[in-house]
């Protein structure tokens, strides 16, 4: 849900500014700025290679950016080796010690901190009854299965009670069921503690259920960050509106602005749609995103509508009718609808949507991009 | 798994035979027979001109027991041990240079060790007591820059020995301890320290326990062929520092006398099977031994 406190009551526990990370001539992060609040779970949602690990290494301590600087708390950390960050990492690959029991595995960071014997075996049972792992104090990981071996990375870390936990893709060896399962216990620990979760992931359901807010990323760039909701509903950019779920999206221009009804030309024909936050100009480049299941059809032209298809498919799928839908120019339109009245294959339908269905994005970067690249090419 | 096993086996009867059958031969023809035969032999007497004669006695085993003999086998052991020990304090950070390095050329580090094992290993020796001999490269250089006025002697003593036992087999205990370092998972070097292990802590904790099988198993590559490298302790060590080696070697050459030879060699194999067992018990891996 939206959060309703606003942004200056809550308390800010990192911040990412203007981080540049470059391997050689591989620019993996670029200008990044981020700030995390306490206690939020934050998703790095992104494909691999967009430099979502990139930046959770390092702010653990084991990249060191390029430029720019990462606080904790205000504290400037750039120079803090990893042992001495107040923060603790559950590896993607688990990086349980193969030669101590879960109970030395989860114990270690205490016994680094020098904390009393009575007081780690107080915690370390503590901590293994908060994960479901009573009784496995003195198996190796070696004879645990894949997601119990997950709860002790879960616990070995969580035990120091770090003041920002990272978590690098920690489900995704995991089988779906588990998955599934793993994410609500996660979420379930993380109300349970109150500790901030920075969480990579390239699956974007998992980032939709857990995360409080997320951040997406895309080729080292920021794209966009927001709730959930948010992200779905808004998205700004076209990456997003691609990334998130599936979507339907028209690309084109501004052809004519009268009060708030923008008249909008794509390729394979026109229409009308309402810009609320009066963000476009006649002339600009813009795509406009509309979901599967806002899609509408009719038999007969729609007022302010001019976009014809033909059917190419209906498929059942359970209590939802998927129709895909070919445009003049080939582009395919998905459209999701609750089971209802089927359409002739081949048949000719009029598209169109309701308002408020659309949401609209600037493509003027991109557009520019490619003109630059364009150039470049030449 | 044994039954598995055994299964593959009958189904596949002709094409294991095909395997394994030569192997089985080569073993037999070279291991086996040599074996028995010489621990038959060393159950044997000779006559006065020293023939072996096949009538048993147990005498062989023992003169072992001579004080001169039992002095050599200390050495033996006191040499293997020093080499051993060296070979691990050299043999570890070399090799966690060359199996953690980021440089693309680290093949080339691994090759340098490899490469002087393709000249025989006499030669070689031979070239260190060219190298430390009184009229030796290392003296002239001390005199040359008046550092004694006297040639030092390096050579003929167990310093010596030790020397040429750690140059010969250095590969021998870089190669396990390579394959330990090597597969030893980066990330949890990462999570100890993010736990908040200092690099000696982490060192101590996580990576001697994780390459222990590494420097177990070049111990025992180290220690048990350098009771047997006869000539490094004969041409370095002038003997005054003989070995079990030299001992079983004087009984085959200049001593012609077989059985005894034969019974040091059933001796130094029980010592042999003994430390592996040892390594075995210890957690060893026996692949690894396998180089």
């Amino acid at each position: 849900m939206i959060s309703v406190s606003t942004e200056a009551e809550k308390k800010v526990i990192v911040e990412i500014k203007g981080v540049n990370k470059i391997y050689g001539s591989n620019h993996v992060v670029k200008d990044l700025d981020l700030t995390v609040y306490e206690g939020e779970f934050l998703t790095l949602l992104g494909s691999s290679g967009c430099g979502k690990t990139t930046t959770l290494r390092m702010v653990a301590g084991f990249e060191e950016p390029t430029s720019g600087s990462i606080r904790v708390e205000g504290e400037d950390i750039q120079n803090k080796e990893p042992f001495e960050r107040d923060v603790n990492t559950v590896f993607q690959s688990y990086a349980l010690f193969p030669h101590m029991t879960v109970y030395d595995n989860v114990a270690y960071g205490l016994k680094m901190k020098k904390v009393k014997k009575a007081e780690i075996k107080e915690r370390v049972i503590h901590m293994l009854d908060l994960v479901q792992l009573g009784g496995f104090e003195k198996r190796y990981p070696s004879q645990l299965s894949g997601g119990q071996k997950q709860r002790v990375a879960i616990a070995r870390a969580l035990i120091n009670r770090p003041k920002v936990l990272l978590l690098d893709e920690p489900l995704g060896a995991l089988d779906l069921k588990l998955r599934k399962q793993m994410q609500l216990e996660l979420k379930r620990l993380q109300r349970k503690l109150n500790i901030t979760f920075i969480y990579v992931t390239h699956d974007q359901e998992e980032a939709l259920t857990m995360s409080d807010r997320i951040c997406i990323m895309n080729d080292g760039v920021l794209q966009q960050v927001g709730t959930p909701y948010e992200i779905y509903e808004t998205p700004k950019t076209k990456f997003v509106a691609t990334f998130i779920g599936e979507t339907n999206l028209f690309e084109g221009s501004v052809i004519k602005k009268s009060g708030r009804k923008l008249h909008i030309a794509v390729e394979p024909g026109d229409f009308a749609v309402e810009d609320e936050n009066e963000n476009f100009n006649q002339g600009d480049m813009i795509a406009v995103s509309v979901r599967p299941e806002r899609m509408l059809y009719s038999d007969t032209p729609v007022d302010g509508f001019n976009l014809i298809g033909t059917v190419k498919e209906q498929v059942y799928v359970g209590s939802v009718l998927k129709t895909i839908v070919i445009l003049s120019n080939g582009n395919e339109i998905k459209i999701e609808r609750l089971a209802g009245q089927e359409l002739p294959t081949g048949g000719q339908v009029y598209l169109y949507w309701g308002n408020g269905d659309a949401k609209l994005i600037h493509t003027f970067d991109n557009v520019f991009a490619q003109a630059v690249e364009n150039i470049v090419m030449q | 798994m044994k039954k598995l096993s055994r299964h593959t086996f009958r189904s596949n009867t002709l094409p294991s035979m095909a395997m394994v059958g030569p192997v089985t031969l080569w073993l037999a023809f070279f291991v086996a027979i040599p074996l028995v035969y010489v621990f038959i032999m060393s159950f044997c007497s000779i006559d006065e001109s020293y023939n072996i004669v096949f009538k048993f006695t147990a005498s062989n085993y023992e003169r072992l027991f001579n004080p001169n003999y039992m002095q050599i086998y200390g050495t033996s052991i006191l040499v293997a041990f020093l080499t051993t020990i060296l070979c691990i304090l050299i043999g570890y950070p070399f090799s966690f240079m060359i199996a953690r390095t980021k440089w693309k050329h680290k093949a080339l580090l691994y090759m340098m060790v490899i490469i002087p094992f393709w000249t025989n290993s006499l030669i070689r020796i031979y070239g260190w007591r060219t190298f430390l001999g009184t009229g030796g490269w290392l003296n002239h250089l001390l005199m040359t820059l008046n550092l004694t006025s006297e040639p030092i002697e390096f050579l003929f003593n167990k310093g010596a020995t030790v020397l040429g036992m750690v140059y010969c087999l250095f590969p021998f205990m870089v190669l396990p301890l390579y394959t330990a370092i090597e597969k030893l998972d980066q990330n949890l070097l990462e999570a100890s320290s993010d736990l908040g292990a200092k690099g000696h802590t982490t060192f101590r904790k996580v990576i001697l326990p994780l390459t222990m099988s590494g420097v177990f198993s070049g111990s025992i590559m180290v220690f048990i062929p350098c009771l047997g490298y006869f000539f490094v302790s004969d041409i370095l060590g002038g003997g005054n520092s003989d070995m079990i080696g030299n001992l079983i070697e004087r009984q085959f050459q200049s001593g012609n006398n077989w059985p005894l030879g034969a019974a040091l060699s059933i001796i130094l194999i029980l010592i042999t099977l003994l430390l592996v067992k040892l390594y075995q018990k210890a957690g060893g891996d026996m692949d690894s031994l396998g180089v």
